[in-house]
């Protein structure tokens, strides 16, 4: 009898964190900072926006994620791209508090983190990042011209 | 051994397949309980680990997939890079020896705990096409700060 009950615990368990997992599974996250990202010291940065992605071997989504990073990148002008070994740069990891792969953050032309996905980010969501940063660019532009 | 120097790739409806038997298997050997649970346990042990330490070519679902399910199925949109999947083996065998050792040491908490972490593992698999153990892989080595798993393949990055 207890074995049925586990069963049952189990699958609710799993049931419930999947659809939750696929709820918030890659949405877009804003990140408030100031400062540069330590990448924008040792990377050719895209003129208006960076995608950094981290990825592992062991991370059957990260494929999925470089291609449609990579499509992003190449239909958007001034986008770059750039998909770093996790596992090789656990400084960079520790650095940024990356927990799980695939993680992307999105660079502005100043190398600042302006936004973050944790998980497999779906395409619109990225060019909503994108477009969001264009927005905000323009509003700061605004500001100090009003000023 | 296989060749290890050049990861293999599978068909990614094996391992999802494997997942499928595998919650199945689980779920029966919770049934059934530390005791009578035991023999199928074992064999889910041991197709753990053959897919954990020869490679999925060698895990016996896939081989079932691959023989029967396969030509009904059609040839596969994509492969996918054998890794992540063996990996996800690995993760089950170190709860199904946990699991193990509870049943044998006579720990019937100790066996369900693992068993069922187990199964929660599985279904997610098979159901959200989720691997548990690739998510937590980078948490671990973070945590361990262990040499990597493989890094004789670097990612295509271009940072430096």
């Amino acid at each position: 009898m207890t074995g049925l009950y586990v069963v049952g615990l189990a699958l609710v368990v799993a049931l419930g964190f999947g659809v939750y997992h696929k709820a918030v599974d890659g949405r877009v996250r804003a990140v408030r900072t100031g400062a540069a990202s330590p990448l924008a010291l040792e990377a050719e940065l895209g003129g208006t926006a960076t995608l950094v992605q981290f990825s592992s071997a062991a991370c059957a989504p990260c494929r999925m994620t470089a291609r449609v990073l990579d499509e992003v990148s190449a239909s958007t002008d001034g986008v770059a791209h750039i998909e770093i070994d996790a596992e090789q740069r656990l400084d960079l990891v520790g650095e940024l508090g990356i927990t799980r792969t695939p993680t992307v953050l999105v660079l502005d032309g100043g190398g600042v983190v302006r936004s973050r996905m944790v998980g497999a980010p779906r395409r619109q969501d990225v060019l909503a990042a994108l477009a969001g940063l264009a927005d905000h660019g323009r509003a700061t532009n605004a500001n100090s011209a009003a000023a | 051994m296989p060749a290890t120097h050049t990861p293999a790739h599978v068909d990614p409806r094996g391992p999802r397949f494997g997942a499928a038997v595998t919650t199945v298997v689980l779920a029966a050997v919770l049934v059934l309980g530390p005791s009578l649970g035991l023999p199928l346990l074992i064999i889910q042990t041991f197709a753990f680990g053959a897919g954990s330490l020869l490679g999925l070519r060698y895990q016996p679902y896939g081989w079932v997939f691959r023989r029967l399910v396969r030509p009904r199925l059609g040839a596969p949109v994509e492969l996918e890079d054998e890794r992540p999947p063996r990996f996800a083996q690995s993760v089950g065998l170190l709860f199904a020896v946990v699991a193990l050792i509870g049943a044998f040491a006579g720990a019937p908490v100790i066996f369900y705990v693992a068993t069922a972490f187990a199964l929660i593992a599985a279904t997610l698999n098979a159901v959200f096409d989720f691997c548990l153990g690739c998510e937590l892989y980078l948490l671990g080595r973070r945590l361990l700060g262990k040499p990597s798993l493989d890094a004789s393949q670097p990612v295509g990055g271009t940072a430096r």
